[in-house]
């Protein structure tokens, strides 16, 4: 076969063909005849390299090198240039777009990517795209390779623990699996990421849904289970059309069904789409869910482990747990042990959102702290303001103040400190938040999203939302925070399942750490943060105030008066608190009290 | 409300057709209702006896799954639906601001339809894009950085 120190494609699909490709072609082959270079340049019609809008392109390789935009006439200057000289022809080199991808953007220096290495890398409709990234690599190795038990030694063995929250070790839940002796066994995938800025798992399942997929079939491999689901909430349609695809291309390719890679090993897949509702993203719940019935969860023991979907033996992970598998098994237990705390192994994705620069998605090792997430990873606060606090672990998680900004974090210490690790939404709040205000934001959330099988999480969180709204109306009471205190504790110990057990968290860590801003509701009628509404009033400074009556004529309950050129007056009862004369005031005349 | 009462013969044929899709069993339950709410609108009681019959599964328990579920309504609802974010990141990036000017623009309140049945509001749980909040859907759609003031043009594009 000749060598050639070049190669060069010329791109000839028919939106090239149109804007003179063939011309270009013929052109640069009678170039490089000319020029003596036939025996030193291969030229090549391929289908497609770019976009074809600046056609006719065409790639050089070794070099790599996309031009476009050519017509007949530059070939002659371009073949000295690059083919002679040595010199890229820059005029014709495309210009790389540059996307903005709002959620996950490079990799700042304090994180480390498992997870989401290919998210936004490789497309996830393509199965060939993960291939190339060592997909599937594992499972061959795990099925020629190692006996299922010697699978759950490695997972064991690199302290991976589960990512949707609660953090169990999951070679310890797969060996549970694999020891019940009950048939058929089921895998799922717990893939109801219900917790409000958490996003993490969804696009692991839109940009990457293969690692899911190969966490699962090697999983099922280790428990001895030849059904697999998995659970995805309705309110990801794109997650669930990207999984179905590459199911369907995972089949295609031998991965999935009968005698997986010529092994005698069979498994498949199914999606299962929910219809919104957030208990579901609790275990018992789902597969109550996934048997067609309502998303009540179940009291534990039975584990599913033991007595799972349709009453069999089921292995439950999260789609964070599942995607960390197959990099485990081909870089080793060793490696991923390397990075993290004692107890908690590995990277973890987060979604920080809220009063921070740059929010999306991360991914860090365990053991950063709080402080290097929002200030190295995030960018800082908006606008510069004070930090006042972080919320970990979604609507059951805990506010954490400026003290905490230090911890490490991992599964102890955040529960050492009152909050958990959740499925990693982080929200962070700046000096302007009223925490009060928060904590009935959040208790609104549980008590909506109660499922009502249990009384206490019923009832109580009820009893909690009405008392804070009372105390954001200025109505609090002597004894509120007590009560508060009481029905808290007693949620947490009755509840059924994590959600009301969960439930009372922001609040009992506000109460904790922000007590003072309760007791200015209650005791002082105020609102420190002034954003409730009926703890503040609007009221305009004399002297400032230039009576231009823009405030008067936008007010919509006519609560401002005045004459023109003088102060005008805010009557307090008339008002709504609006703030609409605040937004429009040119002379920053209006506070608020 | 002046919603176009539905054609019988349309609601059979959509619970036929979901039913055919998925087989009838119970364990496919969720996604029979699924797809009969997104091509009816709602689950109208003739849907669920007709599911009732064709999955030999009592009427009462079919209830109680349509009833649970945030997705699933048995109530009729308007020509466009808009599912309004009411998460703490979207709250905190502007929402409630957002909520009452989508309140303010359509006179209604949660859950409701307005009087010419064109739009339902209701809100929803997470959509997963909190890096655009606040967000709100309306049918397919989905809006970002949606602030208060362009509330308007945005139902505009529903006629």
């Amino acid at each position: 076969m000749a060598h050639f120190r070049s190669h060069v494609l010329v791109c000839v699909d028919p939106e090239c063909l149109n804007k003179g490709a063939h011309d270009v072609l013929d052109a640069f082959q009678d170039e490089i005849v000319a020029q003596g270079l036939i025996d030193e340049v291969q030229v090549l019609e391929t289908s497609r390299i770019g976009s074809c809008s600046n056609g006719p392109e065409m790639m050089v390789y070794p070099d790599g090198v996309h031009y476009v935009g050519l017509t007949t006439y530059d070939i002659p200057y371009l073949v000295e240039e690059h083919f002679l000289k040595g010199r890229i022809a820059a005029k014709f080199v495309e210009e790389k777009k540059i996307t903005v991808d709002e959620e996950l953007s490079a990799p700042t220096a304090k994180e480390i990517r498992v997870v989401l290495r290919n998210c936004g890398k490789i497309d996830p409709e393509n199965i060939e795209d993960y291939i190339a990234e060592d997909g599937y690599q594992a499972l061959g190795n795990v099925l020629t390779q190692n006996k299922p038990e010697e699978v759950i030694e490695i997972v064991l063995k690199s302290g991976l623990r589960g990512r949707g929250g609660a953090g169990f070790p999951t070679g310890k839940k797969w060996q549970f699996c694999r020891a019940s002796q009950a048939s058929p066994k089921f895998v799922i995938c717990n893939a109801d990421e219900g917790d409000p800025g958490a996003f993490m798992n969804r696009r692991v399942l839109e940009g990457d849904p293969h690692s899911v997929i190969e966490g699962m079939i090697i999983a099922a491999y280790a428990i001895g289970s030849n059904q697999g689901y998995i659970y995805c909430r309705a309110e990801y349609p794109i997650a669930v059309k990207t999984l179905n695809i590459a199911i369907e291309q995972a089949r295609n390719f031998g991965l999935l069904g009968k005698n997986i890679l010529g092994s005698s090993f069979d498994f498949d897949l199914e999606v299962r789409m929910g219809a919104g509702a957030f208990v579901c993203g609790e275990e018992t719940a789902l597969m109550a869910s996934i048997e067609g019935n309502r998303g009540e969860p179940h009291p534990r023991p039975p584990f599913p482990a033991v007595k799972g979907l349709f009453g069999k033996p089921s292995n439950i992970n999260n789609v964070e747990t599942y995607a960390n598998v197959p990099q485990i098994i081909l870089k080793g237990a060793d490696w991923y042990a390397s990075m993290g705390t004692e107890k908690s192994k590995g990277t973890k994705t987060f979604a920080l959102a809220g009063d921070v620069k740059h929010t999306g998605l991360i991914e860090v090792p365990f053991g950063i702290t709080l402080r290097e997430i929002i200030y190295d990873v995030g960018g800082g606060i908006k606008e510069d303001k004070g930090f006042k606090a972080i919320q970990t672990g979604g609507p059951m998680g805990g506010c954490l103040p400026s003290e905490y900004l230090d911890l490490p974090v991992d599964y102890e210490e955040l529960a050492k400190a009152g909050s958990i690790m959740g499925s990693g939404g982080l929200v962070v709040m700046d000096e302007e938040t009223c925490m009060v205000d928060i904590a009935r934001f959040f208790m609104e959330f549980t008590q909506d999203e109660s499922c009502g099988k249990c009384t206490p999480c019923r009832v109580g969180t009820r009893r909690i939302l009405e008392i804070l709204e009372r105390i954001c109306d200025g109505k609090g009471k002597n004894g509120d925070i007590e009560t508060l205190e009481m029905l808290c504790s007693e949620i947490s110990e009755t509840s059924l399942c994590g959600l009301g057990q969960g439930a009372p968290n922001p609040i009992v860590s506000i109460l904790q750490h922000f007590r003072s801003e309760y007791e200015a509701h209650i005791y002082e009628k105020r609102c420190p943060s002034k954003v409730c509404k009926s703890l503040i009033r609007y009221e305009i400074i004399d002297g400032t105030c230039t009576g231009c009556t823009v405030c008067a004529r936008n007010c919509p309950v006519n609560a401002i008066s005045g004459e023109r050129r003088q102060t005008h007056l805010i009557d307090p009862d008339a008002c709504v608190r609006c703030g609409i004369c605040m937004q429009v005031c040119n002379f920053n005349a209006i506070v608020i009290n | 409300m002046t919603i176009v009462p539905i054609d019988g013969k349309v609601v059979l044929e959509a619970v036929r057709t979901a039913v055919d899709r998925y087989g009838a069993t119970r364990d496919e339950l969720i996604p029979i209702l699924n797809d009969v709410n997104r091509e009816i609108g709602y689950l109208p009681g003739e849907a669920l006896d007709e599911i009732s019959r064709l999955l030999r599964v009592p009427k009462s328990h079919l209830f109680s799954v349509a009833s649970f579920y945030r997705m699933l309504s048995t109530k009729p609802r308007g020509k466009h639906v808009i599912q309004f974010c009411e998460s703490a990141p979207c709250h905190v990036a502007g929402g409630r601001e957002v909520w009452m000017a989508v309140k303010e623009a359509l006179k209604i309140d949660e859950d409701e339809t307005t009087p010419d049945g064109n739009w339902t509001l209701v809100t929803t749980s997470c959509l997963g894009v909190c890096g655009v909040g606040p967000v709100m859907m309306i049918d397919d759609d989905i809006f970002g950085n949606v602030d208060a003031k362009q509330v308007q043009s945005i139902l505009a594009r529903y006629h």
